[in-house]
């Protein structure tokens, strides 16, 4: 699982930051996401799309390696 | 963009110009009126969904709108750029207002910073200044004066016997303080402010009044921007003042960002807080499920948000071309009226909607809205939800209604859905035994 996010349409919601906190932070400056784990581990993979599900930006998108 | 002309939208002999008029879209009355349970949206609003996700309706003026009942294509208008949020620039109602309100409604400077009705990219560079003070990681720094201030109100209602109303004893001035704090703004002045901004939300308001109480609440906001601008303190509005945007932000857009955070961070809060131990008085299984497993508050608090949808008129956007959404073609200009409380509630998207199940999968829910404009505060307002119900239920053992659940006075004639008050009582803890 490949974690790619884009820091422009970002609104800051924070609902990645709280679904999933071991991969995605908030930027203490303007509040949009960090990736902190570009490459999560599958325990995470289930609240990594449930993040992308709530994201009202479309900020965050997922692709899986073949 | 010119001012819209739908196809049933010739002005309107319905429509003379009236300066009484009001800021609201003038819906049909069905569409505003409840049934039996204060929780469920207007029947009339289900009537449509189940014909269309997409329904025209004409308006009491004459002039069409749209209304938007299905969940997925409320997230595709929120999240499409072609319908904007500035209501009062692109759509049709200001039509029937008189040029002097109009004028005085669309005044450039007082609208500066008011980024709620602006689109990107204007829209992103205001949102930006103030996310990061509203990141999940600020708000759980926050969280213990927030538990804090909650314990404080609850000691004073045990403190004055077992019974209060809770929404003056405890809805409203809890959030209503911590909105002042995290701003800095002196809860002691609360009386400028707290009449003015529920005045401002009222449906009936007329425009007249409304520009008035504007006014009063910039002045005294201007005063306390003045004021930090020579005494910054350790607070939101103090950093915004003497923050290094560039260009630098205006006395006029520091008096509209900082109104706009004040009157949104007290009047929602306080209505999920009282409409929510209302909901669950008036479902006790689901009251004594909560009690019996605390840790099922963060999702009895999104269910909560999803059930009761307090923005119960609902998200207006005016489209800037022609778009169809659903098969249904919405002229340049039309007005769309998402109905949170009715997508909320889609069995396309939910199952077994009309029910309150605190033990319900999360699932994104469209309570805080949904695209760039998604609320702010969401985070502020989990926490402060998370920490007053499991407070209100762990410390007030019995709670109860005081009065009968049809007497309980509902926010009906305001943009917020609520109660105006909600008497409870609770078990004496001192009596002897």
């Amino acid at each position: 699982m490949n974690i790619h996010v884009d820091p422009t349409v970002c609104i800051g919601a924070g609902h990645c930051a709280l679904r999933a906190p071991a991969v995605f932070d908030q930027s203490q400056h303007d509040g949009t996401v960090i990736v902190l784990d570009t490459q999560p581990d599958t325990e995470h993979q289930a609240d990594v799309q449930a993040a992308v599900e709530l994201c009202p930006s479309g900020a965050i998108w997922v692709s899986f390696a073949p | 963009m010119a001012s819209s002309r739908m196809p049933t939208a010739e002005k309107s002999a319905l429509s003379p110009m009236r300066d009484d008029a009001v800021l609201q879209l003038p819906l049909p009355p069905q569409l505003l009126q409840r049934g039996r349970c204060p929780f469920d949206p207007p029947e009339a609003l289900d009537r449509m969904r189940a014909q269309s996700a997409v329904s025209p309706v004409m308006l009491r003026n004459g002039r069409t709108a749209w209304v938007v009942t299905g969940f997925d294509q409320a997230r595709a208008v929120l999240s499409d750029p072609r319908f904007s949020a500035d209501r009062l620039r692109h759509g049709s109602l200001l039509s029937d207002v008189s040029d002097e309100l109009r004028k005085q409604l669309l005044d450039e400077r007082l609208r500066a910073g008011s980024f709620i009705s602006m689109d990107p990219p204007e829209h992103s560079r205001y949102r930006k200044l103030v996310t990061g003070a509203f990141t999940v990681r600020r708000m759980r720094q926050l969280t213990p004066r927030i538990a804090e201030i909650v314990t404080e109100h609850i000691d004073a209602m045990l403190a004055t016997g077992t019974s209060a109303d809770l929404v003056s004893a405890f809805a409203l001035p809890v959030p209503s303080l911590v909105i002042c704090e995290l701003l800095g703004v002196p809860y002691t002045a609360r009386r400028e402010f707290q009449h003015r901004s529920a005045m401002i939300l009222r449906l009936d308001t007329p425009i007249e009044d409304f520009l008035r109480l504007r006014q009063q609440l910039r002045q005294f906001m201007q005063h306390l921007v003045a004021h930090k601008r020579s005494e910054p303190g350790d607070d939101l509005l103090s950093e915004l003042v003497h923050s290094d945007a560039e260009p630098a932000l205006t006395d006029d857009e520091l008096v509209s960002i900082a109104n706009l955070l004040l009157i949104a961070g007290h009047e929602t809060t306080a209505n999920m807080l009282a409409l929510g131990i209302f909901a669950l008085l008036e479902h006790p299984d689901q009251l004594h499920t909560l009690r019996a497993d605390p840790s099922l508050i963060n999702g009895a608090v999104e269910e909560l948000l999803r059930y009761l949808s307090i923005v119960h008129i609902g998200l207006t956007r005016v489209a800037l071309e022609p778009v169809t959404i659903s098969g249904h073609e919405i002229p340049a200009g039309a007005t769309v009226l998402i109905s949170v409380p009715e997508t909320n509630r889609d069995p396309q998207h939910w199952s077994n909607p009309g029910c309150l199940d605190l033990t319900r999968p999360r699932r994104p829910h469209l309570a805080f809205g949904h695209g760039v404009h998604q609320c702010l505060g969401q985070q502020l307002a989990r926490v402060e939800m998370t920490v007053g119900f499991t407070q209100l239920l762990q410390r007030l053992p019995g709670l109860r209604l005081a009065i009968p659940s049809q007497d309980v006075p509902l926010r009906s004639d305001m943009l917020i859905f609520g109660v105006h008050a909600l008497p409870v009582r609770w078990d004496d803890l001192r009596l002897p035994r």
